[in-house]
């Protein structure tokens, strides 16, 4: 057994749980739900929670899994940054098989002589630019607030090294500007293709920055937010607590996940955050477009340790292929069963767009986990 | 040449140099001096470029293998020991009486002659424990940065008993899965010695010879048995996978059937690895008629090797190979392969 953990991912007590929500479920009413997080969807899928919700209880993969949304664009660039000679660039493993334009990849370029290596902390990249000080290292940084902090104190290290060898490029992400991008846009607004009745909350990401950061969703939009915690019992209870806000007709933040999210969250975190980063003006997000302030730069006193200013990087303009319905599962529009290359051309041995990517993509997670209900689906149909 | 006036190998301070690889004095010493000592055999004393041995009548099953672990020194293992075990176990999955085996070396410039003969006699160990010995083999010098320290290619041959004829595409919908005990032990002891990772594990790799596991298998449900697997790279994941497209079939299996150590759950928790896709050296799958299923679990449990043997899943009619998972939590999913690479270099 794993203290702390397996007591999260105890089977009886789902059950009791799927037979509570079963219960309270108005069987008239329909219930959707969107999780931001890719590792709710992860979770979801890889202890096939669906299986145990009542059949109009439906959930929606949200945008939150960072490579998913991290453009064409800026993996253009970092594999442009990567072909130059003097440059190592440090990236997470899981961004090396994203696609960039014309089929081209991190692991592509590494093929080709290009000086990446993958790390597994912000700090192996400090480390690696100690050890090589003739190296220019740069670390591919993405995510969103969970993320943010290691790359500040990574900052923060080279600074206190005096390492000149040594920059980020900055992809770091803000949710709260994503969740209400989804609730303000057309598909939710004006057109209803995509109905939200509540949102399960972050869960790392509000360790951060607090569940009171999602307080104005609640209170403009109208729309319950239960913050939750990673493993299946909280996704399950949490959706139980969505339910009975719906069914109370109740919109508040709660916090299911106690034992780490506060409702203010991390000040030691967020001060290292304030203190090297600011607002950009917009950023693109992959399926969402151009999104104002929900991204991070580098403050200007820091442009030093600023890749894209150090290697004067141009974003280019790039199209993801056409066929491809990324933009749309990543919004809620779609399902992954939706996108005419799913399942045929792309797979996640043959990714073609980010979804497929990540393990927390909504493609990948359906494709790895879920695939079997549809061949049930349909195997009831023919009978 | 004259035995006194040869400098003995520095095994403490001395270092693998192109000489060594040059087909000159050097490298004869190396031979004799490492390999022919940890081996230890008549084969291999005869000196030449071969070896030669009796055939017995019967089917004959043949392998070969490459060994790139980094590191080579590991919690319950190395890469001579690990070159052994794996590819006795590649000949035992047929249900084969492993008789001989051949090893290349293919050695960096600089490579400690310390660790060399560690390793040599790690392997030898592990030969004569397995009474399968090192009949040939071939020692290869390449300059600095050319190979990472060590490689080891090596080849071996069995026998297969009368009436036996194993096979991946020959699991049938109602068969039996069976597992020889715990999985990811392998992978994870070797993680925990990465460069980059360094974490603190009691695990120890699984690495062992199964083909006495195989021969008692054997014994108790013969042609019942359809196919065994040792669960190597890709894990239980890939193997069953694999299995499913071969064969034309699907799999249901019970999350709560595995056995996974607490500490290997731990170390895939803080990685974000499934145990399932994490290898294993140790272990064997196998695929059985559902009549002798319980006589081939028997068997497996009364060998130290298969003292944790369960019974963890069944074949089933899928089109489309589905290997399907009922979760601990009560839910339903797929165990599908791992797609690219998030382990390089595990064997």
């Amino acid at each position: 057994m794993m203290k702390y953990v397996d007591e999260y991912r105890d089977g009886k007590i789902a059950k009791t749980l799927a037979a509570v929500i079963a219960a309270e479920v108005r069987p008239d009413s329909e219930y959707h739900f969107m999780e931001f997080c890719g590792g709710h969807t992860h979770a979801i899928s890889r202890y096939g929670l669906e299986d145990l919700l009542p059949p109009n209880v439906r959930m929606i993969h949200g945008p939150g899994c960072p490579v998913c949304v991290l453009p064409i664009s800026r993996i253009d660039l970092a594999i442009e940054l990567s072909r130059r000679p003097e440059v190592t660039l440090c990236t997470y493993g899981d961004l090396m098989r994203v696609p960039g334009s014309q089929g081209s990849s991190l692991m592509k370029a590494k093929a080709e002589g290009a000086d990446i290596r993958m790390v597994y902390s912000t700090l192996d990249a400090v480390r690696i630019a100690e050890a090589e000080p003739n190296r220019e290292v740069v670390f591919f940084a993405i995510g969103f607030e969970t993320t943010t902090p290691p790359t500040a104190l990574a900052l923060r290290f080279a600074r206190e090294k005096g390492l000149t060898n040594f920059a980020i490029f900055c992809n770091h992400v803000l949710t709260p500007a994503a969740v209400q991008n989804i609730l303000d846009s057309p598909d939710v607004k004006e057109l209803g293709n995509v109905r939200i009745d509540g949102f399960v909350g972050p869960a790392h990401v509000s360790t951060v920055i607090g569940a009171g950061a999602f307080r104005v969703f609640a209170r403009e939009f109208k729309k319950p937010v239960v913050v939750a915690g990673f493993e299946p019992l909280d996704v399950m209870q949490s959706i139980l607590m969505l339910i009975r806000q719906v069914n109370d007709g109740r919109h508040e933040v709660e916090n299911q996940y106690i034992r780490a999210v506060t409702e203010d969250g991390n000040a030691k975190a967020q001060a290292a955050i304030a203190e090297f980063f600011e607002l950009r003006d917009s950023f693109e997000w992959r399926g969402l477009g151009e999104v104002p302030n929900s991204a991070l730069r580098l403050r200007p006193q820091f442009a030093n340790f600023d890749a894209e200013k150090r290697f004067d990087l141009v974003t280019k303009p790039a199209k993801d292929n056409p066929a491809c319905e990324c933009g749309a599962i990543l919004r809620g529009v779609k399902r992954p069963r939706d996108c005419k290359l799913f399942g045929t051309v792309c797979t996640p041995d043959n990714p073609m767009g980010s979804c497929m990517v990540s393990s927390e993509g909504a493609c990948a997670a359906h494709w790895t986990y879920g695939r079997f209900r549809e061949k049930a689906a349909r195997q009831e149909a023919a009978e | 040449m004259s035995k006194s006036y040869r400098r003995k190998l520095d095994l403490k301070n001395g270092r693998v140099d192109l000489s060594h690889g040059a087909g000159g004095r050097a490298m004869a010493q190396l031979i004799e001096d490492i390999f022919h000592n940890a081996f230890d055999n008549d084969w291999l004393r005869a000196g030449n470029d071969q070896s030669a041995f009796d055939v017995p009548a019967g089917r004959m099953v043949m392998t070969t293998d490459g060994y790139v672990v980094s590191p080579l020194f590991f919690p319950g293992g190395d890469i001579g020991s690990l070159a052994v075990h794996g590819t006795i176990n590649d000949i035992a999955m047929a249900g084969a009486k492993p008789l001989y085996l051949s090893a290349s070396f293919i050695i960096e410039e600089g490579f400690p002659l310390g660790d060399l003969d560690r390793i040599a006699r790690s392997m030898g160990e592990a030969s004569r424990a397995a009474a399968v010995p090192v009949i040939t083999g071939d020692t290869k010098v390449v300059e600095r940065g050319k190979a990472d320290g060590l490689f080891i290619s090596t080849a071996g041959v069995g026998i297969v008993p009368a009436g036996l004829n194993f096979s991946s595409n020959a699991a049938r919908p109602g068969d039996v899965v069976l597992i020889s005990g715990s999985i990811g032990d392998h992978g994870v002891a070797v993680m925990s010695k990465r460069e980059n990772l360094d974490f603190e594990t009691e695990i120890l790799s699984d690495s062992a010879a199964l083909h006495g596991l195989v021969a008692d298998m054997v014994a108790a449900g013969g042609a019942g048995i359809r196919v065994l697997r040792d669960p190597t790279r890709g894990g239980l994941a890939a193997t069953l996978n694999e299995l499913a497209n071969q064969s034309d079939i699907g799999f249901q299996i019970d999350e709560d059937a595995l056995i996974v150590k607490p500490q290997v759950a731990a170390a895939c928790e803080f990685l974000g690895l499934d145990p399932l896709n994490v290898a294993n050296e140790g272990k064997l799958v196998a695929i059985v008629a559902p009549e002798v299923a319980e006589a081939v679990l028997a068997a497996m449990r009364a060998d130290p090797l298969g003292a944790e043997s369960a019974r963890i899943g069944f074949a089933v009619v899928d089109p489309q190979h589905f290997v399907e998972m009922r979760t601990s939590f009560g839910g339903g999913r797929i165990v599908d392969w791992l797609s690219g690479e998030q382990l390089p270099r595990i064997c």
